[in-house]
């Protein structure tokens, strides 16, 4: 009796430490800055999708975001499997749950978990503020662009200079 | 030339010593020498290689044998030169340790792209000269895919996008190692390791003889052939004793983890720059800290671990 009580308590603290280590850094935990949302289109819903039907069917985009090109596992994606059909101002995930775009890192957390965990540890991504104090953190999509995640490549600082005046690329 | 060196005292170390110098002092050229160079700015070009500005910074103590009021008026005297000289408000801070805190450094090679933004927001922290001496903490190496033969590696590339196809970079800098060979090889103890374990140079102790240029197996520290060149619009005037204030001709000078920054909690410059976020920085006896959870969690190694030097610096693949 006693060990089966035992138990129960060791499981409902397991229980609720996990459900607590789940929601910290989901909200509130650490400042992420808001989405760099485009204002030409953004809030989408009022501005063009409230008065449009919802069509379904993948297709090539023509009239508006035409601009877009999707290179994120395409064959299998389409607009409507991250961005919500009756809410446009929203994402959703697998399950059907509704994330505003500052919480886009759980919808891209549902594939990229181990990048996801990272994240939330600090690892991946980058972090200012204080080593020992309030850290601030960015949103995935304000280095990758959701729709062709890849890393932009960079024009690197000049190299340093060559000891006795050589130029600099000469050397290898 | 004779205009020249009438603008700082220099002192000759092939014929130096502390008695000569004092008996010159009490000679006739006191007035001429020290008044009117008490704060000039160094330019001499010949004539010696250690430039000293004035009788209190050539008596001046090693740092860590100063008493509290000692350090308070070298502090004072230093803000005074520095804010003529530079023309703005200059601070010189001498923040002590955090208790109880050993900073680490670790960096995703996954991540690097080679893009050296770290490298000049750390010269624009710290106040390295920019050029003639070209002074960087940070040197970025590129490696062909495959390979870490440092021998091959090349810190010159220069295309026009990075990444490029093929290659891989590393950041080298300071290690800050627990058992710092470049440490034990000063024999003036002119440079130690801190509480906090940032390895750190009194610049006014140091005689530029390089023996731990010598000693340090990672090229972590550089020597200032010349007057540094430190344009006054580019100065940071956030300064501390032990980082980023301004350093002068023949003195050693390395990264100390921008100390002037992380012992008031922020993270070094280089850090905070990195465009990919490869650069994690923190305290390693801190168990909730980035640093501490990368160590536990993730495949680790420090360059050349053969030597024993223990650094504070660990690579990853994130």
């Amino acid at each position: 009796m006693k060990r089966s009580r035992l138990i129960a308590a060791v499981a409902a603290l397991v229980l609720l430490g996990g459900l607590g280590l789940a929601l910290a850094n989901q909200a509130g935990d650490f400042p992420v800055d808001p989405p760099e949302l485009d204002e030409d289109y953004y809030p989408c819903a009022e501005n063009c999708h409230n008065d449009m039907d919802v069509d379904r069917t993948p297709r090539m985009l023509e009239d508006e975001h035409s601009d877009i090109v999707l290179h994120h596992a395409e064959q299998f994606r389409w607009c409507l499997d991250c961005h919500d059909a009756e809410n446009r101002d929203v994402l959703h995930l697998q399950n059907g749950t509704k994330v505003p775009f500052e919480e886009s890192y759980l919808l891209c957390g549902q594939c990229h978990g181990d990048k996801f965990r990272d994240w939330r540890a600090g690892i991946h991504g980058k972090r200012t503020g204080s080593w020992n104090g309030q850290k601030h953190y960015l949103l995935c999509a304000h280095c990758h662009n959701p729709h062709t995640p890849k890393f932009k490549a960079l024009k690197p600082e000049p190299p340093p200079a060559v000891p006795g005046g050589a130029k600099a690329g000469a050397a290898h | 030339m004779s205009k020249d060196k009438k603008t700082v005292t220099t002192v000759n170390p092939r014929t130096a010593s502390r008695r000569k110098f004092m008996k010159g002092l009490a000679g006739t050229a006191i007035g001429a020498t020290l008044a009117g160079k008490a704060m000039a700015s160094a330019n001499s070009k010949k004539s010696g290689f250690l430039t000293i500005h004035s009788l209190e910074e050539y008596l001046q103590k090693n740092y860590r044998e100063m008493t509290k009021e000692e350090k308070a008026q070298v502090l004072a005297r230093m803000e005074k030169e520095y804010s003529e000289r530079y023309g703005k408000d200059v601070k010189v801070k001498d923040t002590e340790p955090i208790d109880g805190v050993k900073f680490t450094y670790a960096l995703d090679l996954n991540r690097c792209i080679g893009c050296r933004r770290c490298v000049y927001a750390c010269v624009d922290e710290n106040n390295q000269s920019r050029e003639n001496p070209q002074v960087h903490y940070i040197k970025v190496l590129q490696f062909e895919n495959g390979t870490m033969d440092f021998e091959e590696s090349n810190r010159y590339y220069d295309p026009e996008m990075v990444p490029e196809e093929g290659k891989y970079y590393m950041p080298v800098q300071c290690q800050h190692c627990e058992k710092a060979p470049c440490v034990k090889a000063c024999p003036i103890k002119a440079t130690w390791t801190e509480d906090d374990g940032i390895v750190v140079v009194d610049y006014n102790w140091c005689i530029g003889c390089r023996y731990c240029m010598a000693a340090c197996p990672y090229e972590g520290r550089s020597f200032n052939w010349g007057d540094p060149h430190l344009p006054a619009e580019e100065m940071n005037p956030n300064t501390h004793y032990l980082g980023n204030r301004p350093r002068m001709r023949g003195v050693v000078e390395k990264c100390t983890f921008c100390i002037q920054r992380s012992r008031e909690g922020r993270y070094p410059a280089c850090v905070e720059v990195c465009p990919v976020g490869a650069r994690k920085f923190g305290d390693m006896n801190d168990p909730t800290s980035e640093v501490r959870y990368i160590f536990e969690h993730k495949r680790v190694f420090r360059i050349k671990e053969d030597l024993l030097t223990e650094p504070k610096f660990f690579y990853f693949f994130g």
